[in-house]
């Protein structure tokens, strides 16, 4: 009850915090899919790069986000950014190359070699056979690798509050700081709604972007 | 004109050096089609994209219509080449109008020309455009997309098509009625055309000339008639099978070994004035036809001799008779169905059009034909 009296004296705050949040997201995912994109679809042209790639893409998700806060700080600091904003869009734009870098390779690499030669036997030009051929064909596949990295990184973001990035980690820093029951468990479970939500969204837009001929 | 001069493609493997195409010379002469005819890995698929250039050449050349194709850049080369790959590969993204009109779109026709054009392909191979057009791949059947694979290397009008396998993914009953339309359509478009095949059957139905290939060498290049009567050597014999000379009788229509000048008696002749005209021709046995032309029956000279009247009361029914388009195996077929050394022919409307016997059907098949084209002179 107090919780939910809490809410509804806060709505506007958490509202606020709430833009705060999916800001932080869309932007560094947004950012991430301008570069996973390409770079999945480029390293198609080499095993042994995409390899690579890959691992350190790998790699880059296993480190905890409070550590890799804790690493921008002194680089952006002589940007004079070391906390805030932009440290929170560069971590997650970092977490997201992994399931959108992947995602796309694994999608164009399973693109039926027998497409790509009737396409390349009649005479369209490689970024032509991209646009035409192997991206429709991988737009669901690439769609499900954005989902994940959204709904990974609205769980991230939360963490972001702790450099200052705002968001709806600060009901929860607040909570555990003030030890204050009613903000911890409004942050959590609006963080939570926030995830299923997009997940929910991204959902129906993969579906929506999925050619109709690749529809079952 | 497509002419391979030396043509090599060796591959490096792991286990070795592959020769796939081995100093292959060969000619296509405009508006014909040549089978490209072999064993699994013997080269073909190698011979035919080093054509459009998928695959480039260790050494030799490819001139079309005089020009090498080496000088030519790849992408507008592959745009005047119709392409039909085996696994057919519509693109399932698309809906099969925007299929179709792929290459008309990459040369730049306008969209309008490009559709007309998509919806009149359709209709050519019998699918309707007003069902069709607006579907995906996925929505048609086999046949119903190997159609579709075959028009859409055709949209551009392309002087020259490279076809590999392409009825293979198709049940026997639709390959045949896919490759009776093909046929039909190459009559009106006389397309230069390389087919890939393993089928010695579908080579000999589809091709005026057949290259059968063994190890990336050709070791025959010549018409379905001349391979079938005259296999250059066992691999070849071995290859078009011990039914070769049966195989044969599909490429020889009844029209062609029918003697139109058999004897015929119209039902009102007197027996004496036919039984004369057989003495005097030297022949044993009339067809009876009646007043519109329609063999009906025939009388033999012996039951003619020291009778008089009617030729119709004479008449014993006919067991059978051909359509003079049938080919020699449909003849065969029938003399033997009916126990009989010869059968009346009939034409379009059912009219008389000769006799054809089996000592002519022997003889045809006996007959060895001079110029490596006089297989259908
Ligand atoms: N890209 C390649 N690399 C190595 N060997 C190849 C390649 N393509 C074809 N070959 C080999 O060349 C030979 C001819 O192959 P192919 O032209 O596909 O035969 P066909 O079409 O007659 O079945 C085979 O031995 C095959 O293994
Ligand atoms: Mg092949």
């Amino acid at each position: 009850m107090e919780i939910l009296s809490f809410i509804a004296n806060n709505w506007s705050v958490i509202l606020g915090l709430a833009a705060e949040h999916i800001w932080i997201v869309a932007v560094a995912v947004g950012l991430a899919i301008l570069t996973g994109v390409p770079i999945g679809i480029a390293i198609t042209q080499s095993k042994r790069v995409a390899d690579a790639v890959l691992y350190v893409a790998s790699i880059i998700v296993t480190i905890p986000s409070i550590a890799l806060f804790g690493l921008m700080i002194p680089l952006l600091s002589t940007i004079g950014q070391g906390i805030g904003w932009l440290p929170a869009v560069i971590a997650i734009l970092l977490y997201s190359q992994l399931p959108i870098v992947r995602n796309t390779y694994t999608a164009i690499t399973n693109v039926d070699p027998a497409l790509r030669e009737a396409a390349k036997g009649m005479g369209m030009t490689p970024l032509q056979r991209l646009l035409q051929v192997e991206i429709p064909i991988a737009v669901p596949v690439i769609m499900a690798g954005v989902r994940t990295a959204v709904v990974m990184n609205i769980g991230v973001a939360a963490i972001a509050a702790y450099i200052g990035a705002g968001g709806l980690g600060v009901l929860i820093s607040r909570g555990i700081s003030q030890t204050d029951p009613r903000q911890l468990v409004t942050g959590a479970i609006a963080v939570s709604l926030l995830a299923m939500a997009a997940d929910w969204a991204l959902l129906k837009l993969q579906k929506r972007l999925t050619p109709a001929g690749l529809k079952r | 004109m497509i002419r391979l001069e030396d043509l090599t493609k060796t591959f490096a493997t792991p286990n070795g050096l592959v020769v796939a195409a081995d100093k292959v010379n060969m000619e296509v002469p405009t508006g014909e089609i040549c089978i490209l005819l072999g064993p699994s890995g013997c080269g073909k698929t190698t011979a035919l994209k080093m054509i459009n250039r998928l695959i480039a050449p260790t050494s030799g050349r490819i001139l079309i219509n005089g020009e090498d194709t080496s000088k030519l850049n790849d992408i507008e080369l592959r745009r005047n080449i119709g392409y039909v790959i085996q696994q057919i590969g519509l693109f399932p993204n698309m809906t099969i109008e925007e299929n179709i009109c792929v290459v008309p779109k990459l040369v730049g026709w306008d969209m309008k020309k490009a559709k007309s054009r998509a919806a009149e392909l359709l209709d050519l191979v019998g699918l309707d455009p007003r069902h069709f057009l607006r579907r995906y791949p996925k929505e048609l059947s086999g046949g119903q997309q190997q159609r579709v694979g075959v028009i859409r290397a055709l949209a551009a009008d392309p002087p020259v098509m490279l076809m590999d396998e392409p009825f293979g993914a198709i049940d026997p009953i639709n390959r045949e009625i896919i490759q009776d339309e093909f046929l039909k359509m190459q009559a009106a478009l006389k397309k230069t055309i390389m087919f890939v095949s393993h089928d010695i059957d579908e080579a000999v139905k589809m091709g005026d000339k057949i290259a059968i290939f063994r190890a990336g060498k050709i070791e025959q290049y010549d018409s379905p008639d001349r391979i079938l009567a005259h296999p250059a050597n066992a691999f070849v014999a071995d290859f078009v099978g011990a039914d070769r000379t049966l195989k044969r009788l599909r490429l020889v229509t009844a029209e062609e070994v029918a003697r139109a000048d058999a004897a015929s008696a119209a039902r009102s002749a007197s027996v004496a004035d036919v039984r004369q005209s057989l003495a005097s021709s030297g022949e044993r046995i009339a067809v009876v036809i009646d007043g519109d032309h329609h063999p009906v029956g025939f009388v033999t000279a012996d039951e003619l001799q020291g009778a008089s009247g009617r030729i119709g009361d004479f008449a014993h029914p006919l067991p059978a008779s051909v359509p003079v388009r049938a080919d020699l195996r449909a003849v065969v077929s029938e003399m033997f169905a009916h126990d009989t050394m010869w059968l009346a022919c009939t034409d379009d409307n059912g009219r008389y059009a000769g006799v054809v016997t089996q000592p002519a059907v022997t003889a045809a098949l006996r007959a060895t034909y001079g110029g490596a084209n006089a297989g259908a002179a």
